[in-house]
């Protein structure tokens, strides 16, 4: 067993395709999950590969790579319709969690409950994977997660980043998390909202997405369309909008209850992305 | 099969030098910096990011080391709290604002905390409360209720003033500088690097048979140094608290009873220990039909978990006092309701850790405990050795709120140090701790009550089950204090209580703040509200009318004839009830979805054991050269015990504080000072303190030879006493050394008088009650069901306030476990076994706390004081279940009062 710390992407790869490692990253999925007495064959730590930490811009895409934490995320110079990423990179855990913890990782781990899917998935992303047999590989985030914790990774394949077309700069968005205290806490549910707005205070264009109501986060689409042409104050969320939510009863709460507050919490989003 | 692993030396700064260390694959930088660095202020409470204990400052960003791979810091710098108190002014400043504002109680959470402030206050100079807030709510804090930890980083005025720290004066903590500054040694602090570990089997089932293999040939596959099971126990493999009910074995035989139970446990190097599977140990179980509840364990048929204790129950208590039928029948209005709530876990910061090695062929342990000399009497029964064979060390405490009252590591770590004549360590993992250690009861209340129209009760009927899980621990404690205390401090001529304990294949639920005093407060409290309501009556008003007097025979027929307090508490709360009622009303006109409400309760509570005896020893001396040494053996567990125990021995001799050389719990070395639980240290362990100051001081009176006013000044060999005739001088070094190095000496006993009970709950319980009333605002949002409570008043009768920050400090603490315990907080065996899923407040949920300390003298009490450790939380779950009802309408009667639960009633009320 070893701990190997690549520099460049090749190397991470070829590493990758010598069979039964673990990916690490911030580690603050790895570690809580780890099993006494069993251990992968080697980590292999994506931190210090060269241009994984940066977001870059270019004219359509805007870029995340694996490595980049929450607080880069938070520390970024980003348009109005990345407001519900950077709010919920502020809600994640704790400023510890924040500084160690990446988006990537979050994305990987494919909880029901990780609060970077619904902004991603409002946001439109994308998921860049790369292996050495295969090259590469960019799948929308809603094919690259299947199930709770489980994606189309392959065993030898890694995430290089995050790819969301450049949104419009008139899109602003907003992100609701409910949760039992204020700190530290996996979500209740949460929603992204990601909006544009004419002139007439009319929406024009939609995404909502809703978390830790069903297996994998997901987009609302008969929400989004009902939502158009409407002021923000005059939408209404009808219970068939939330079909495809199938919210379960844990310590959490009940689904009932997560059936009931996704309502209002979307209703919420909508108001305070209209708001900005 | 174990794979081989390939370490690295890796290269790092660790607090501003230059660090090298071998680190095997995915190691923990928590464990390398503790273990192979000797970095021991790096604390860890969870081993998961839950808690920020381990925070450290990655290239001065705060992280949580036990998630950080050790490889990652490879290059990069790494600061810990000791490194930056040496190096750093901020550092230091801050330490001193801890101590100044009481900010560190156990000490645990410190170094997460002034971690993570340090990084704030490098960029931030004057950080705002909601900064400090975002800065810190990574770090759980289980004692202080944040409060002071806020005011502590934003550098609000200091609380604490030099003094002589005579009673009723707030100085600094005296044990509090090794907790600012990252020296503090704690339950896994003590054992030396290197030394062997512990690993303990625990059942995967609430029940279930098992069978082992061959653990010979295991042990002989392995490597491993032993393996140790019921077979290994020389003594009886029985211990409990209570000597009647002493029902658990230390390893399960043939059948486990709960999840967590313990059936054998691994002695092996920290090598073996990294690499082990738990699931090659060789037992078998097979999973049995398990009761985990408290009505299925009554049904017929229902499995016995003991013998003699038919239908599963444990024990009861009961107290009657008039006619409670009678009274209910008479009373103009009545209300009834039926209250539940869950297992509450402790959720101390320091999972439950220590040491133990053998010297000159005794076994000494070194543990976390309230206990000592009670650790010391199970010991002596497990291991069947003379008790002078063994020895008690207790290390500091890093939290305890009643649960390490019960043993847990100390057999194994005196077994595995017996066994293998070697030093042994064990530190529990967290969800370990939180399956294996007692818990709160959940309890299952049904009560009912009646007033005339004047708004006197006339009638109290209460009846209680308690689930007492697996074995009997604290159970019959809290069945017997429960009837005593289920009135409230409220004067009640027709009354009828009667709990019960009932076995389940749960946990064993013990000793927790209150002792179920905080269930049975919820029953009540929220049921007069109600019956105010009904008659019309404003809740604080129907509360005054009712409260218990000086001269009123309590409901188990005591009269105090002095120190009853509980009016004045309420009465306290008169102006904040008023005008934030009348705040609540005019918000709550505009305001749809959030509304807002104001709720009040009180409680009391008994100090020290019901109707039993609990002596505490306390012992003091003069060394030839002067100085006064205490011999302190009550434990400290964040409360302030040594500080308050301290400052009233002094007050007693007559010398400041911090003149005092203290000498801490050690069975070897201290007298008995009985067990910190039942809010008995200030009051009785203080009381013997007193005692012993006196009759030391009263010794060197008389053998100077001068008045009983004179001022007395130790050093330098000799005491000089000042009086009208001048100064006088008594040199020391004339006097006979005992073998304790003490040429003059004084020890006490102070013991509460008390009476029993007969069979009808008359008699005299308690030397003394201690009151308290809580008033809290909350904002409910309706749509989502949370509560946020943004404002507690808390008024407490303490008698004399002995240190009052200390006071402020443990009102603020109690709160916040209130406050978790109304709102979030429920240990569900297999669900919430971690601090993830198992929520606490963190910094984020404790709103500002006005405190209003009472002193109405009791005069059992050491310069009137009384007890407060429990009271601080009895009132709190009732206030906001009471203000939650003001805001919306709606009576929650099962805490936790979580949203789904809050709104799911709010739904129901507005069908
Ligand atoms: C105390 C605490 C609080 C938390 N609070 C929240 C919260 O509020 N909301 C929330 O959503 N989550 C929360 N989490 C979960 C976690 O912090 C996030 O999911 C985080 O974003 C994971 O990132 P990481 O870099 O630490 O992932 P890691 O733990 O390093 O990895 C997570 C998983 O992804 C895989 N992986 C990582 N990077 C790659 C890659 N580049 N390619 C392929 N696979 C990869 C790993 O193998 C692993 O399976 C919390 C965790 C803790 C410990
Ligand atoms: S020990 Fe690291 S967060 Fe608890
Ligand atoms: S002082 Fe914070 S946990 Fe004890």
């Amino acid at each position: 067993m070893s701990y190997i710390s690549p520099t460049k992407i090749d190397e991470a790869l070829e590493v990758l395709s010598r069979g039964s490692g673990k990916i690490i990253a911030g580690g603050t999925d790895v570690y809580p999950s780890a099993q006494l007495g069993q251990h992968p064959d080697f980590y292999m730590d994506v931190t210090r590969i060269d241009g994984l930490k940066r977001i870059s811009v270019s004219k359509d895409i805007v870029h995340f790579g694996s490595a980049v934490t929450w607080t880069d995320i938070i520390n970024a110079d980003l348009g109005s319709a990345f407001d519900a990423l950077k709010a919920t990179a502020r809600e994640v855990g704790s400023v510890q969690i924040q500084n160690a913890a990446t988006l990537a990782g979050n994305v990987c781990n494919a909880s029901p409950a990780a609060d970077g899917v619904p902004p991603l998935l409002a946001l439109d992303a994308s998921v860049e994977l790369a292996s050495r047999a295969q090259g590469s590989r960019l799948l929308p985030l809603a094919e690259f997660i299947t199930g709770v914790r489980s994606t189309v990774l392959r065993r030898d394949e890694m995430v290089v980043g995050l790819q969301v077309p450049v949104p419009p700069s008139t899109m602003t968005s907003a992100f609701e998390k409910l949760g039992s205290r204020r700190y530290l806490v996996i979500s209740i549910c949460m929603t992204a909202v990601n909006l544009v707005l004419d002139q007439d205070n009319r929406i024009t264009d939609a995404r909502i997405a809703v978390g830790a109501c069903s297996a994998v986060a997901q987009r609302l689409p008969a929400l989004e369309a009902s939502v158009i042409g409407q002021r923000p104050a005059d939408v209404e969320i009808k219970p068939e909008f939330l079909a495809p939510l199938t919210p379960i009863n844990d310590v959490r709460g009940a689904a009932a209850y997560r059936y009931d507050v996704v309502q209002e919490q979307c209703r919420r989003a909508i108001m305070q992305a209209a708001s900005r | 099969m174990n794979k081989p692993f390939f370490s690295q030396q890796i290269a790092f700064e660790l607090n501003t030098q230059p660090a090298r260390a071998d680190a095997t694959p995915g190691q923990r930088l928590s464990e390398l910096l503790r273990e192979n660095l000797g970095a021991r202020d790096v604390k860890i409470g969870c081993d998961a990011g839950d808690c920020g204990a381990c925070t450290v400052l990655l290239d001065g960003q705060p992280v949580c080391a036990c998630l950080t791979a050790a490889h990652q810091v490879e290059g990069r710098s790494v600061e810990t709290l000791a490194g930056l108190y040496r190096a750093e002014e901020k550092a230091k400043r801050l330490a001193d604002s801890f101590q100044n504002h009481g900010a560190a109680q156990c000490g645990i959470c410190t170094p997460g905390m002034m971690v993570s402030a340090i990084a704030l206050l490098r960029n931030n100079d004057a950080p705002t409360e909601d900064e400090v807030k975002d800065a810190l709510g990574g770090v759980l804090c289980r004692c202080t209720g944040y409060r002071k930890i806020i005011d502590a980083v934003v550098g609000a005025p200091a609380i604490a003033h030099d003094g002589d720290g005579s009673v009723g004066t707030s100085i600094r903590r005296l044990d509090g500088q090794c907790k600012v500054d990252g020296t503090e040694a704690f339950g896994d602090d003590v054992a030396p690097v290197g030394c062997l570990e512990i690993f303990v089997i625990r059942s995967p089932f609430a029940r279930a048979s098992f069978t082992f293999e061959n653990l010979a040939s295991f042990a002989d596959a392995t490597g491993v140094e032993a393996v140790l099971t019921a077979d290994d126990i020389a003594g009886r493999n029985i211990f409990g608290v209570i000597p009647q009910f002493m029902d658990q074995p230390v390893f399960a035989e043939a059948e486990t009873r709960f999840r967590g139970e313990a059936v054998a446990a691994v002695v092996a190097t920290s090598e073996f220990m990294s690499t082990f599977d738990p699931r090659s140990f060789p037992v078998t179980w097979t999973e049995m039909p398990a009761t985990q509840n408290i009505h299925d364990a009554q049904k017929d048929g229902a499995v016995q978990l003991h013998h003699g204790r038919d239908g599963n129950v444990m024990c009861g208590g009961f107290v009657t006092c008039g006619d409670a039928q009678a009274g209910l029948s008479a009373a103009s209005k009545t209300v009834e309701g039926h209250f539940k709530s869950g297992f509450v876990e402790h959720g101390y910061i320091e999972p439950e850790a220590g040491f133990a090695q053998i010297v000159n062929g005794r076994v000494e342990v070194h543990a976390c405990t309230q206990a000592p000399v009670m650790d010391l009497d199970s010991l002596q029964i497990i291991l069947g050795l003379d008790r002078s064979q063994i020895r008690i060390v207790p290390t500091a405490v890093g939290g305890g709120f009643g649960s390490k009252l019960d043993i847990s590591v100390q057999p194994y770590l005196a077994l595995a140090a017996l066994k293998t004549g070697k030093p042994v360590r064990i530190c529990y993992s967290r969800t370990e701790s939180m399956q294996s250690s007692t818990k709160r009861h959940p309890s299952d209340i049904r009560l009912k009550i009646g007033a005339d129209a004047e708004g006197r009760i006339t009638g109290f009927d209460f009846y209680g089950e308690f689930d007492t899980g697996a074995y009997a621990s604290w159970g019959p404690t809290v069945a017997n204090r429960v009837p005593v205390h289920a009135s409230g401090p409220y004067a009640i001529s027709n009354y009828r209580a009667e709990s019960k304990g009932i076995h389940t294949h749960n946990p064993p639920a013990g000793a927790f703040r209150g002792f179920g005093v905080p269930q049975s407060a919820i029953a009540q409290e929220s049921l007069f509200d109600d019956l105010a309501r009904k008659l019309g009556i404003d809740p604080l008003e129907f509360r005054i009318i009712n409260a218990l007097e000086d001269g009123v025979p309590t409901v188990c027929g005591q009269v105090f004839d002095q120190g009853v307090g509980i009016t004045a508490c309420l009465k306290a709360l008169r102006p904040a009830w008023q005008s934030e009622t009348a705040a609540a009303k005019a918000f709550n006109e505009t305001s749809t979805t959030i509304k807002r409400g104001v709720g009040i309760a009180a409680g009391w509570y008994g100090c020290g054991n019901t109707s039993l005896p609990n002596p505490s020893t306390i012992k003091s001396g003069v060394r030839p050269d002067g100085r006064v040494v205490l011999y302190q053996g009550a434990m400290d567990i964040g409360q302030g015990a040594n500080t308050v125990i301290t400052q009233i021995f002094a007050t007693a001799l007559g010398v400041p504080a911090d003149s005092i050389s203290r000498i801490g719990a050690d069975t070897d070395v201290t007298p008995d000072a009985g067990k910190t639980s039942a809010s008995r240290q200030t009051y009785v362990s203080g009381n013997a303190a007193r005692l012993s100051g006196e009759a030391l001081r009263r010794l060197i009176l008389e053998r100077m030879n001068v008045a009983r006013d004179a001022e007395l000044t130790f050093g330098d060999g000799e005491i000089v006493a000042t009086d009208a005739e001048g100064e006088h001088r008594f040199d020391l070094s004339k006097l006979a050394c005992d073998d304790e190095r003490l040429v003059l000496r004084a020890e006490e006993t102070y013991d509460p008088p008390t009476r029993p009970l007969d069979e009808n709950g008359q008699g005299a319980p308690y030397a003394q009650f201690g009151y308290a009333a809580h008033l809290v605002v909350v904002d409910v949002d309706t749509a989502m069901g949370t509560v946020k409570p943004t404002k507690f008043v808390a008024a407490h009768d303490v008698g004399r306030a002995i240190n009052p920050m200390m006071v402020e400090g443990q009102v603020h603490g109690g709160i916040a476990q209130g406050l978790g315990m109304a709102l979030m907080e429920e240990y569900v065996p297999g669900r919430t076994e971690n601090l993830h899923d198992y929520l606490i407040p963190t910094i984020g949920d404790i709103p500002p706390i006005e405190t209003i300390i009472i002193e109405e003298p009791d005069a059992h009490g050491p310069y009137g004081a009384k007890g407060l450790g429990e009271h601080v939380l009895i009132p709190t779950a009732p206030a906001i279940l009471n203000a939650i009802n003001a805001a919306t309408g709606v009576r929650i009667t099962r805490v936790p009062a979580t949203p789904s639960l809050v709104r799911t009633e709010i739904r129901k009320a507005q069908r």
